[in-house]
């Protein structure tokens, strides 16, 4: 099976996590979709060290896990935060760094 | 057509089909189950792919705890699709255009570039522990032991950043705060 198609899956999965934070105004959903881009990430650098047969790159699959774990514990806090302090998770609330 | 390849395109048109239904179903929640099974779709790619180890991980890591805290948010803030806020018609056709631009570009790139390398069906072991593990921790033990450091910071971030506020300084917010 050539590579190309795990690319073309990769970069598929990633435009669909773009357009979902561009289109969605829940918070949630937009730290889901760069989740999902993430993975698509993932899953080319495993498609990537199974065509050279390395394992480094699936260290660096590991660690962009251990990345993507901290930020989920810590983005978690930030919108559970703001959920209490507006009582939404609408971005477009989140503008008074403009005035 | 083997069993390979059938295999490619069930777990990739369930990825894809899936992580659609992320961006676009209105629940929340029914966006979490969607992105769950695209997780589980990449888990399979990963088993094709022989790694094994990692797509063991990403089951219990990604499926079992990111998603399972997503999940308790989401119920915690009682979101379901009538509070669920909607970008205007514009916004979301600028979205998709704009993604789907990406992705022709990419695409675009991708045709003229040299990448011929063809993944050869025969199972190995750069994908099993033993071999993963020796990797880890010959190669790459400074960077495994910056994220232990890492987490521990994540850990006490969230704490201090999620912890309840005294109600002492509840008078300092300003009156446009509602």
């Amino acid at each position: 099976m050539p590579i190309q198609y795990y690319l073309f899956l990769s970069f598929a999965l990633f435009c669909i996590g773009i357009m979902g934070a561009l289109m969605r105004r829940n918070a949630i959903i937009i730290f889901m979709c760069i989740e999902l881009m993430l993975n698509a990430v993932n899953l080319l650098l495993v498609a990537f060290s199974k065509m050279y047969n390395d394992a480094s790159s699936q260290i660096f699959v590991f660690f962009i896990m251990v990345v993507a774990a901290a930020e989920v514990a810590v983005g978690l806090a930030v919108i559970v935060m703001m959920y209490r302090r507006v009582h939404s998770v609408d971005i477009n609330i989140l503008n008074r760094l403009k005035h | 057509m083997d069993l390979f390849e059938i295999l490619f395109w069930i777990l990739t048109i369930g990825a894809i089909s899936s992580a659609l239904g992320v961006i676009l179903s209105r629940n929340p929640i029914n966006s979490v189950i969607c992105l769950i099974a695209t997780f589980f779709a990449i888990s399979g790619h990963y088993v094709l792919l022989n790694a094994q180890f990692l797509a063991v991980v990403n089951i219990i890591v990604y499926a079992g705890a990111i998603m399972v805290l997503f999940l308790f948010v989401i119920m915690l803030m009682n979101l379901n699709a009538d509070v669920e806020p909607q970008k205007s018609r514009l916004v979301q056709f600028a979205g998709i255009i704009s993604g789907g631009i990406l992705f022709l570009v990419i695409l675009a790139a991708l045709r003229d570039s040299k990448i011929n390398g063809v993944l050869e069906k025969s199972s190995n072991s750069v994908g099993l522990i033993e071999n993963l593990g020796k990797t880890l921790f010959q190669n790459y033990v400074l960077p495994f032991e910056i994220s232990s450091v890492l987490f521990l910071s994540a850990m006490i971030g969230a704490m201090v950043i999620g912890k309840k506020e005294p109600s002492n300084d509840l008078p300092e917010r300003s009156p446009n705060q509602n």
